[in-house]
């Protein structure tokens, strides 16, 4: 039992960083942007997190920090792609490289440095219910606030004007910019969101997951979180299940290691590539349920007439 | 007054290639911002990342060595983005081309005549087109992604190979180092000069090769009218499956055999890391050399510059090389930028009062 309890705890910390970029992603890619640069936002987010909160001491700096930084980038691309009309793939790629570049530079002197951890926020009583009592209720802030995120993205994209406006613009660009609305701006803002989640990804790896910064620390999550958007065709809900089965993958790779059955670690450490790789597979094959969710505009630009 | 950008009739010849000087030149002007942020003298350092490495012949053949694999990779990939086919996974795709090709001299590290070389450069090739496969076949057969399927692979190419040199492929007189056996005499690219190696003249010819296929056949145009106009393409006949397949199996094959002719050459062995990013890095050659094969041939020598930089950086300046990648990262950046200017340009209208827009009679 002690052993599931772990188990379980440690997949929700694996799965946060996965559903808040995949959160930010999503919003992103439904109003029809297609952001390559996840990773390059997060890598960058848990470098600036990090320095914020180890030179204030407060890790709640860290995030604020590690979210502007994501902002910061993603306001970059948004100029990149939406201003100046530039292909949105290779912007994308662009913004991960320099991610990955500026990020070690800044972190070089971070290296080796114990770092600062969000405390757990306990609810009293209710943390003390046999088993569940700490899975539930004894999580830091952002757990919670993944799910909070979950659930406001949900019923904003499908149940409110502003999510209406979204979808509009990333289905059919032109009608939507014929009714009047602001494409253009309606993406700039979608985009600096998806940068701020893709940030908060980024500080909750340097910051809960494993307090400390290591150059790439991000190891392809960010693309993963590309791929996991895919996989829950645009849904967050389903992004939720989607992101925390990709955690438990990731952590029973761990835990099968720790068995020692003498399986290379190299091909545990590769199970979450090959799985997100089937994963896309599996759900790309069946065309009706992506053709269904995909936004019409996806990764086309937008130049209005006048 | 407003800013717009306003659609030139047709693409502009002379911002084809302004755009690509323009963008080295604000990238320079950013790096000696940062220079200048960390205290040091901007012009002196700027000469010193990117002047001083062409001032020795050694230097220079270094610049050549470090300019091949980019090359290689770049031209592959120029042509996959013309056919608006996105293949990131280059670094795995030379990963996979290191292992096959070095396939070779870990299991017959006696077998030392002429043919041990071609072999591995065939291998290098083949491991680096099957691994290209992949990606295109999921593309073709179920319509996967083909940026994260290829991107995904990456890692688990430098898993593999962290495997193999730790594992089964370990050389057994290394004192337990992760590193391969040594290649040694026929297995190891012959030299001009102390540095410059065959796979310059193979990057070279190979980049000729492709600007002939892309001016000159129907391959190269059927490339060409799929990448700019699908619908047309296919009123054509022209099929899409198989041009992914295509420009999937050839920059994967190129790749590939710049990955065994590193490890065959400047690596000499296999080892866990056998590449500072090259895969990554032939994305901005591509865009820097305007997916022309030739442009990429002087578009790789001035990324190769920036490693060179960066290390001469690192010795003189006392500055990280990681700020090589930051210097990659800002110019894709501005190519992309300035990129803007070859279909558009800026025109400063007057606000049209709000009359004007009533429709018209």
């Amino acid at each position: 039992m002690d052993i599931l309890q772990a188990l379980i705890l440690t997949v929700i910390t694996a799965s946060t960083p996965l559903l808040l970029a995949g959160l930010g992603e999503l919003v992103v890619e439904r109003s029809g942007v297609l952001n390559l640069g996840v990773e390059g936002m997060m890598v960058m987010g848990a470098v600036c997190g990090f320095g914020a909160a180890h030179m204030t001491g407060s890790p709640y700096v860290g995030i604020i920090a590690s979210m502007a930084a994501g902002m910061g980038l993603a306001f970059l691309f948004a100029i990149l792609t939406q201003t100046f009309v530039a292909n949105q793939v290779a912007s994308g790629l662009a913004l991960t490289l320099l991610g990955l570049g500026l990020s070690g530079l800044i972190g070089e002197s971070f290296v080796g440095i114990p770092g600062t951890k969000v405390e757990k926020l306990v609810f009293p009583g209710l943390a003390d219910i046999p088993f569940l009592g700490r899975i539930l209720f004894a999580q830091d802030l952002l757990v919670y606030f993944s799910f909070l995120l979950t659930g406001v993205v949900s019923f904003t994209l499908f149940r409110s004007r502003i999510g209406l406006i979204i979808r509009a613009v990333g289905n059919n660009h032109h009608s939507a910019h014929t009714l009047g609305y602001d494409v253009i701006t309606v993406r700039y803002l979608c985009i600096v969101f998806g940068g701020a989640c893709s940030g908060l990804a980024g500080g909750y790896l340097s910051l809960a997951y494993t307090p400390q910064w290591i150059e790439n620390m991000t190891a392809g999550r960010g693309w993963i979180a590309l791929a996991l958007v895919v996989f829950a065709s645009w849904l967050p809900w389903r992004l939720a299940v989607g992101a925390y089965l990709f955690g438990t993958v990731t952590i029973l790779g761990f835990f099968v290691q720790g068995m020692g059955w003498g399986i290379p670690s190299q091909f545990l450490s590769s199970l979450p590539y090959l799985i997100t790789i089937i994963a896309l597979v599996i759900i790309s094959a069946n065309r009706a349920i992506t053709r269904a969710n995909t936004p019409a505009c996806l990764g086309q630009s937008f130049v209005p007439d006048r | 007054m407003q800013l717009v950008l306003e659609r030139r009739p047709e693409r502009s010849k002379s911002m084809l290639l302004l755009s690509p000087l323009l963008a080295l030149l604000l990238t320079a002007l950013v790096g000696g911002l940062i220079f200048l942020f960390r205290g040091l003298n901007p012009l002196a350092a700027l000469y010193i990342y990117f002047v001083e490495p062409l001032t020795t012949l050694w230097s220079i053949e270094q610049l050549l060595v470090k300019a091949a694999p980019l090359i290689l990779i770049g031209v592959g990939l120029s042509i996959c983005y013309i056919a608006n086919v996105w293949n990131i996974g280059a670094e795995g795709q030379f990963t996979a081309g290191a292992i096959f090709g070095g396939m070779w001299p870990v299991f017959f590290p006696e077998f030392q005549s002429f043919p041990v070389l071609p072999l591995m450069l065939l291998f290098g090739m083949l491991g680096g087109m099957l691994y290209g496969f992949i990606p295109a076949f999921l593309k073709n057969r179920f319509g996967a992604n083909e940026i994260l399927t290829s991107l995904m692979l990456v890692y688990v190419a430098g898993l593999s190979l962290d495997w193999l040199v730790r594992g089964p492929w370990r050389d057994p007189h290394g004192y337990n180092f992760p590193k391969s056996v040594t290649f040694e005499g026929w297995q190891i690219l012959p030299t001009m000069g102390t540095t410059v190696h065959l796979g310059v003249v193979i990057a070279v010819a190979a980049a000729l090769g492709l600007a002939f296929l892309l001016d000159r056949t129907i391959k190269g145009f059927e490339i060409r009218v799929l990448g700019s106009s699908p619908r047309a393409g296919s009123f054509a006949g022209f099929s899409r499956d198989r041009i992914v397949l295509f420009c999937f199996l050839l920059s994967g094959g190129l790749a590939g055999l710049a990955g065994i002719c590193e490890v065959a050459s400047t690596v000499g062995q296999l080892q866990p890391s056998i590449s500072p990013g090259y895969g990554f890095t032939a994305i901005i050659v591509a865009f820097l050399g305007r997916l022309n094969p030739l442009g990429v041939i002087f578009a790789g020598l001035i990324l190769a510059l920036s490693y060179m930089g960066g290390e001469a950086a690192q010795v003189t300046l006392g500055i990280s090389d990681k700020i090589a990648k930051v210097f990659q990262g800002i110019l894709l950046f501005f190519i992309l930028a300035c990129d803007t200017f070859i279909l558009y340009r800026l025109r400063l209208l007057p606000r049209r009062p709000a009359a004007e827009l009533q429709p018209a009679e």
